[in-house]
């Protein structure tokens, strides 16, 4: 099992960041790498058990299912159904946490996954970096500005 | 009954690893928590093994006892409860729980507790956890972890290549909170300046009431292992990048926060460093700067006193009072002042008040309203605090403002302000740091100062002298009113 981790601290109070990243077809509008998203079999975006279908700028398409969602915690868990990526029994977790003395944000992005041995490190360095760690700075940068 | 859950969280600027080793430490919060003085583990049992009992004192003097619960290092985590306290925290757990940001090597504390507090107490308790254990506990951390001020965790990643280029002085350190035999010298290596930052070699630091409080504990400015003193003079040595207002031979002073005054070379912020004028000696600026600035400050801009104003100054013949008295003459000001005893009496005269109080035998309150014919004064200067309250309040004249700026005999405590009513008074509890914290204020109240000494209007004494690794003794003579003027340390 392979873990993934990236996390910062978005200038925005929590609830501001929560109303962006709770919508789970939300990814072409603040990832720098998701160019269109939708969930399949018109379900809402918050029911559980729904799957985002959604198509990377380089082209790949990935379907994930939400498995879990927090208004209270302010964290959802994600499964990969398919991708190009050759990882299995992939589960991502997103939480939000107040800093309360700033009124900013600490977000965090974990993966757990299966993968093969050879490929695991370069894995977990471009799941952590490329997309976890893009993501959270341009959601960081929309909240600068 | 209800249960209250209370969360607070911060970032500190130091990785996580860092932040765990010293947290992990069920026994080791009295290095870090402000309101934490000795603590111990009971049955000398290992601070990580849940279950095992701390059991600790406050700085009030009351004592703790909690069970650690859980501890976990994968986590990065632990939880504990209370068994005894004297704040009636029914049922308290607590957790907390610290996380990376990995976006800058900085790191996430939560501090979470929850208990069931007496209906009439919740919102006092609530406030006292979240402010008093959580708020300040995130302080205290902050401190531990970037000793010496935030310089020291801006350089965090250039420090391999300066310690090379450190050089070794000597500086007295607060070993734990206490009486003077607590300061203790110790050789140390001082840093080369960073960006913005200057080394100097100081040739006087100056001794004042606040490095006593903060080696009491009753301020929290400097932790244990911490070096108080909060002004000296000297040379710059070397200057860091980006440094522009002195350069390298410089004669300079600085009367300001972080401490670390009390050492022979310090590395420290240059921007509130200032410039010395030919004619103040080292020892005269490293006296006088903090006394001046504060009895400069307090005069103009917190009492604004006006010429044809009568006003009551505390501890006339001491360290700021004298200053006040002097300075408020040569504005035109009828000084009353009070002493503790004859002899610093003749001193307050000499300074040129026109009446003296002497509180060892007569009540100030009464000989103020004497001498101004019943009406009372304009404006009262306090730093005595606890033991003059009341009667400062009382010897007030209508619209009178009372300065309270120090606490020599304790903490003023609670008092209501229906009382003010009846003079339509003014309370002001100024803070130095908020008058000098950037360049711009330590310039104009640094003039301020040295235009009053060119004038006349602040005279300097020759500083009663101590070598530096004397300041246990200079502290006790302080502390034990043994000494009228100013004491330096001389590294």
């Amino acid at each position: 099992m392979a873990k993934a981790y990236s996390s910062a601290v978005i200038p925005a109070p929590v609830t501001a960041v929560w109303a962006v990243v709770r919508d789970f077809n939300a990814l072409p509008q603040w990832t720098p790498f998701v160019a269109e998203s939708r969930i399949e079999q018109k379900k809402a975006s918050d029911q559980i058990g729904c799957i985002r279908n959604f198509r990377l700028k380089d082209g790949g398409r990935i379907r994930e299912q939400l498995l879990s969602l927090s208004d209270y915690e302010m964290s959802f868990e994600y499964s990969i159904l398919e991708s190009p990526m050759g990882v299995e029994n992939y589960i991502a977790t997103f939480r939000l946490i107040p800093v309360t003395d700033s009124d900013h944000t600490f977000a965090e992005w974990t993966a757990e996954f299966d993968a093969a041995p050879d490929r695991e490190d370069g894995l977990v360095d471009s799941i952590g970096r490329n997309v976890f760690a893009a993501g959270l700075a341009a959601l960081k940068a929309r909240f600068n500005r | 009954m209800t249960r209250v859950d209370i969360r607070r969280s911060t970032v500190i600027g130091a990785p996580v690893e860092a932040v765990w080793a010293v947290l992990r430490d069920f026994n080791g919060h009295h290095a870090w928590h402000p309101a934490v003085s000795t603590s111990a583990i009971e049955n000398g049992e290992a601070s990580d093994q849940v279950g095992c009992v701390r059991s600790f004192r406050l700085k009030d003097g009351s004592r703790v006892r909690e069970q650690l619960l859980f501890l976990s290092d994968a986590k990065r985590g632990l939880s504990y409860c209370i068994l005894e306290a004297q704040a009636p925290l029914r049922n308290y757990v607590a957790s907390m729980r610290l996380r990376p940001v990995t976006s800058d090597d900085t790191c996430l504390v939560e501090w979470r507790a929850s208990f069931e507090p007496p209906p009439q107490h919740r919102v006092r308790l609530e406030r006292f956890v979240r402010e008093e254990i959580m708020e300040a506990g995130f302080a205290g951390l902050r401190r531990a972890l970037t000793a010496g001020g935030p310089a020291a965790h801006l350089d965090r990643t250039s420090a391999p290549a300066r310690t090379s280029e450190a050089t070794e002085g000597v500086e007295i350190a607060i070993t734990r909170y206490g009486g003077p035999e607590v300061l203790v010298p110790r050789r140390a290596a001082i840093r080369a300046p960073g960006s913005g930052e200057v080394r100097l070699l100081q040739t006087a630091v100056g001794v004042n009431f606040i490095d006593i409080y903060c080696r009491r504990g009753t301020f929290d400015l400097v932790p244990p292992g911490g070096v108080p003193g909060m002004e000296a003079a000297g040379v710059v040595e070397s200057v860091g990048p980006g440094v522009a207002n002195v350069r390298a031979g410089d004669r300079v002073a600085y009367a300001c926060a972080p401490p670390g005054a009390y050492a022979s070379m310090r590395t420290m912020r240059a921007d509130l460093l200032v410039r010395l004028p030919e004619p103040i000696t080292d020892e005269i600026a490293a006296a006088l700067l903090l006394k001046g600035i504060s009895a400069g400050f307090l005069l103009h801009d917190v009492a604004h006193v006006r010429a044809g104003e009568t006003i009551l100054v505390h501890a006339a013949a001491g360290g700021v009072g004298r200053i006040i008295c002097h300075w408020a003459k040569a504005l035109g000001v009828t000084v009353i002042g009070a002493t503790s005893s004859e002899a610093k009496a003749e001193q307050a005269k000499r300074i040129g008040c026109d009446h003296v109080a002497v509180t060892s035998r007569e009540d100030f309150a009464e000989a103020v309203l004497n001498f101004t014919s019943g009406r009372g004064v304009d404006v009262v200067f306090d730093a005595v605090g606890k033991d003059t309250f009341e009667g400062s309040v009382e010897c007030l004249a209508p619209r009178g403002r009372l300065i309270s700026f120090g606490q020599a005999s304790g903490d003023v405590g609670a008092h209501s302000i229906d009382r003010l009513a009846h003079r339509s008074a003014t309370v002001s509890r100024p803070n130095y740091v908020h008058y000098t914290d950037t360049s711009d204020k330590m310039i104009l109240q640094s003039e301020r100062l040295f235009e009053a000494l060119r004038s006349g209007a602040v005279v300097s004494e020759r500083p009663r002298a101590y070598p530096l690794g004397n300041a246990a003794v200079a502290h006790a003579d302080l502390e034990g009113r043994r000494t009228t003027g100013s004491l330096v340390l001389i590294p």
